[in-house]
């Protein structure tokens, strides 16, 4: 079903133009690459404050709520970015491993994303102000780093076409 | 001694060598150079966006790039390392790109500007320079540094 909607979306008269034009496409890959360094950097260093290695002496939560719109922003552009690469290339991306397991690392990053939110998170009234978080709160930030590594690592090897 | 043959002798490195003759090298090291980008882009945006007044308010320009500083600075030199690796492996087309030269001047004024006055902007604190003088320095150090990045990025379409 997903493989049919892929070819659907490959033969289709937009796709086949970002795929044409000799410009359109570099453009949308450098907003993929610069909005990473807005949404990526702001999200990493929001997860260095989580395992205690900068900005020790504000407050999780301000960190948190100042940087959120920001990362916000930058999550939009590189959704809308991402999405139109794949719209650009669909069977290259359907078929390529790299693309595979970047697209699980997200939904990873995403799930680690929300149950800290939805776990930890919740009380953090209590270790607020703490320039060392809980184990678990570092934990979280740890697990993001890592992932983040994983998925911008996986997207540059989409690339390669090692597997064809 | 031309800058055709330092470039020459750059390509002729055995590092270059390794690392084009290598499947997975090159994009490793071009994957880490990404990793650390990310890496600076947080630690400079995180300051200049402060400097604009927007962010991190509550925190002090000069507390919140002391702590920014050791990853502004580790990053820069994981990408000056990577960078390098990955310029030795195809100096020749770095040498002829346009894109490799302009990054290189962006860089060049990126850092000593980094390292000058947007150095002393941070040191003042808002307090003689004002909101509008902030705001100009960080203005300039986003500037400069999306010039090395987007350049950077130019160097594949060349």
């Amino acid at each position: 079903m997903i493989l049919s909607l892929f070819q659907r979306v490959q033969a289709m008269p937009a796709s086949i133009a970002i795929r044409e034009s000799i410009w359109l496409y570099p453009v949308i890959e450098s907003a993929h690459v610069l909005g990473m360094c807005v949404f990526l950097g702001f999200i990493v260093m929001m997860d260095l404050r989580l395992v205690s290695a900068t900005m020790r002496s504000a407050p999780v939560t301000e960190v948190q709520q100042r940087l959120f719109p920001w990362q916000m922003a930058g999550l939009v552009v590189m959704v809308v970015s991402g999405t139109l690469l794949v719209f650009t290339e669909p069977m290259r991306f359907y078929y390529n491993p790299f693309a595979r397991v970047k697209l699980v690392l997200l939904v990873l990053a995403g799930i680690n994303a929300l149950a800290f939110h939805w776990g930890p998170y919740r009380r953090v009234a209590e270790w607020d102000h703490q320039a060392v978080p809980p184990g678990q709160v570092r934990l979280a930030g740890v697990a993001s780093i890592v992932l983040w590594a994983a998925i911008v690592t996986c997207g540059r090897l989409i690339a390669y076409n090692w597997f064809n | 001694m031309s800058l055709l043959h330092v470039f020459e002798w750059f390509e002729a490195t055995s590092v270059g060598a390794m690392i084009r003759q290598s499947t997975w090298m090159f994009p490793v090291i071009e994957a880490m150079h990404l990793l650390a980008l990310a890496l600076i882009g947080g630690a400079v945006l995180v300051v200049d966006l402060r400097l604009f007044g927007w962010g991190l308010r509550r925190m002090s320009v000069r507390q919140l790039a002391s702590d920014a500083q050791p990853w502004m600075v580790g990053s820069l030199i994981m990408m000056i390392i990577t960078g390098v690796l990955l310029m030795l492996s195809e100096a020749i087309k770095c040498y002829y790109n346009v894109a490799f030269w302009w990054k290189m001047g962006f860089l060049a004024v990126a850092i000593i500007y980094t390292f000058t006055v947007r150095r002393r902007v941070i040191a003042m604190d808002d307090g003689r320079l004002g909101p509008l003088g902030a705001r100009v320095a960080a203005a300039a150090s986003v500037i400069l540094w999306s010039g090395v990045g987007i350049s950077g990025r130019a160097i594949g379409f060349y």
